[in-house]
């Protein structure tokens, strides 16, 4: 069978720093994150704890419960792209599970784990995900596989190239003996990592390739689904922002006395370009904000409009000298020209499920529920707001409801 | 202070009557499978079933259900349609990102109740006013005739 056989001793090397990982990814070396132990990354006990302490943690993304449940810790985000059944696929497939045995989990914010190779940070977009992570969650599986099978050949004695995994059990078919991965999970996970993992395949994959129903779709069809506006924290109030209609503008005066006097609204709070109505409740806050009596400072966008934009470009576009344009070649002799002028507006990128935050700021933590394509970039923009250090910044990380490049708001919710 | 019939279970909720129902599902009884996308009944994502006719949640006052029977996402499956219809979901993979998707079951499940056999036209008709920004559209289409012709 022709394999490929993956060199993991070199990588090891790696773990020694965060930076270097990131530098030989952006280099585009063939190097693997499959073989890196979250925990032996500075901070891991605490990330450890956070995962529940799982006995089996081989790499970043694979952890197995003592009680044979298998996760999947996911690098990228979930926005209808379809990337969680495709990471699951590419684990399964050299795990040897099934795809209904996977439970999938967010993904905590670490570009040292977590980065996206082709995108040198942690970061969903691009439409790269599956082609960044094509080697690197096969060869997590494979490092998984390898040790529990290790452990097992250990228990019984043979030859670990004599066993076989099916749907997370390891079978010994000369000796018709067989464990769970349940059984194997403690000693596999006092194994040292494998020198080398071999890899299926292509003609061996019984999941890659193959057309499989998506594994966020039950949960979405019964509305079960976790979405950012989903998330609720005992306590937790509701504030909605009006935003100055002009780009670069900025709040120049507000009354929020009406605001405040209605049922449910508790705060009126300025911000530099917008005004936010904080409420018991989304109704609670709309109202306030629809009291509000606003005066803004259109600034030197005062006079752009869509339809002055669309003059600026028709014009342009007739001056000879066009922003964009390219000949190729020479016109054919007797031919008619055509001429056609299309036009898009200036749309947002608006996605389904409205930009939302959940924040949550003690005096020495601050908690954050959000939906974002760039995790470990909303931890920068909070450690700065609040002043905490970095590691003090939690993200729980949330399905999306479409991505479109949305960014990370910083509403303040309490 | 209003009682409200929602997924069969009686809720007593201390509310404004001008509030939609929308809020009152999401934020002050915590059923987060309706969902909200525009907030002025242009998307379709906040359907709900009020006596097993589609409304939009978002502009519904709660004051003005009375006594009528609130559907929600949570528990279209125990009506005959919302069971078919989602089973056929499923079966079609017709979600991609999910979010409008609440709405768009909450629809088609009232349009088989009402129309057993839906056309092409039927069904671009009834879900006309669900939008769904990853253009699921064509599954959803075949989805609901899939239910149609299902058990």
């Amino acid at each position: 069978m022709n394999v490929q056989q993956i060199d993991l001793s070199r990588r090891r090397v790696l773990q020694s720093g965060a930076l270097t990982i990131a530098f030989l990814w952006c280099a585009g070396g063939r190097t693997a994150r499959g073989a890196i132990n979250a925990r032996r990354q500075p901070g891991d006990a605490a990330a450890a704890a956070a995962d529940g302490n799982p006995p089996f943690a081989p790499n970043a993304f694979v952890r197995i419960d003592a009680d044979g449940a298998i996760r999947l810790v996911m690098p990228n985000v979930e926005m209808g792209q379809g990337i969680y059944t495709g990471a699951c696929m590419l684990l399964a497939e050299e795990l040897d599970v099934g795809l209904d045995q996977i439970r999938v989990e967010h993904a905590p914010p670490n570009d040292a784990l977590y980065a996206l190779p082709l995108l040198g940070g942690q970061i969903t977009g691009g439409s790269l995900s599956t082609r960044s992570q094509w080697q690197v969650l096969r060869e997590a599986g494979a490092v998984a596989r390898t040790l529990l099978v290790a452990a097992a050949a250990e228990r019984w004695a043979v030859d670990p190239s004599t066993c076989s995994v099916e749907r997370g059990v390891v079978a010994h078919a000369g000796s018709g003996r067989s464990l769970a991965f349940a059984a194997l999970v403690k000693s596999a996970g006092a194994r040292p990592m494998p020198d080398k993992v071999v890899l299926k395949d292509v003609s061996s994959f019984t999941l890659i390739g193959k057309p499989t129903l998506r594994i966020d779709a039950p949960d979405k069809v019964r509305g079960a689904t976790q979405f950012g506006i989903d998330v609720r924290v005992p306590g937790m109030k509701v504030a909605t922002v009006l935003a100055c209609p002009t780009f670069g503008g900025k709040l120049a005066a507000v009354d929020g006395k009406h605001a405040r006097s209605l049922p449910g609204v508790i705060d009126v709070i300025r911000i530099d370009n917008a005004v936010a109505v904080v409420g018991e409740h989304f109704w609670a806050a709309k109202q306030g904000l629809e009291a509000l009596d606003v005066q803004w400072d259109p600034g030197a966008n005062a006079d752009l409009t869509t339809a002055g934009l669309l003059e600026a470009l028709a014009a342009s576009s007739r001056s000879g000298t066009p922003i964009v344009g390219r000949e190729v070649g020479k016109r054919p002799a007797g031919g008619k020209p055509l001429e056609a002028v299309y036009v898009s507006p200036m749309l947002a990128h608006a996605t389904m499920e409205p930009l939302n935050t959940t924040v949550w700021v003690t005096s020495d933590k601050c908690e954050i529920w959000v939906g974002t394509q760039v995790p470990t970039r909303c931890v920068s923009v909070a450690a700065k707001i609040t002043g905490l250090p970095a590691e003090k910044i939690i993200v729980h990380n949330q399905y999306l409801g479409g991505g479109r490049i949305r960014r990370p708001s910083t509403g303040r919710a309490r | 202070m209003l009682t409200l019939s929602v997924n069969g279970e009686e809720r007593t909720v201390d509310v404004p009557a001008n509030m939609p129902l929308l809020w009152v599902l999401r934020d002050v009884i915590a059923l987060t499978g309706t969902k909200f996308g525009c907030g002025i009944a242009q998307c379709g994502a906040c359907t709900v079933h009020l006596d097993g006719q589609p409304v939009r949640s978002c502009v519904l006052p709660v004051g003005a259900i009375g006594s009528k029977a609130v559907t929600t996402i949570e528990a279209v499956g125990g009506t005959a349609s919302g069971r078919r219809i989602q089973q056929a979901w499923l079966d079609v993979d017709v979600v991609q990102c999910g979010y409008c998707q609440s709405g768009q079951i909450m629809a088609a499940a009232a349009l088989l109740a009402r129309s057993p056999n839906p056309s092409d036209e039927d069904i671009d008709a009834a879900l006309a006013g669900n939008i769904c920004r990853c253009g699921t559209y064509v599954r959803i289409r075949a989805a609901i005739k899939r239910a149609a012709a299902s058990p």
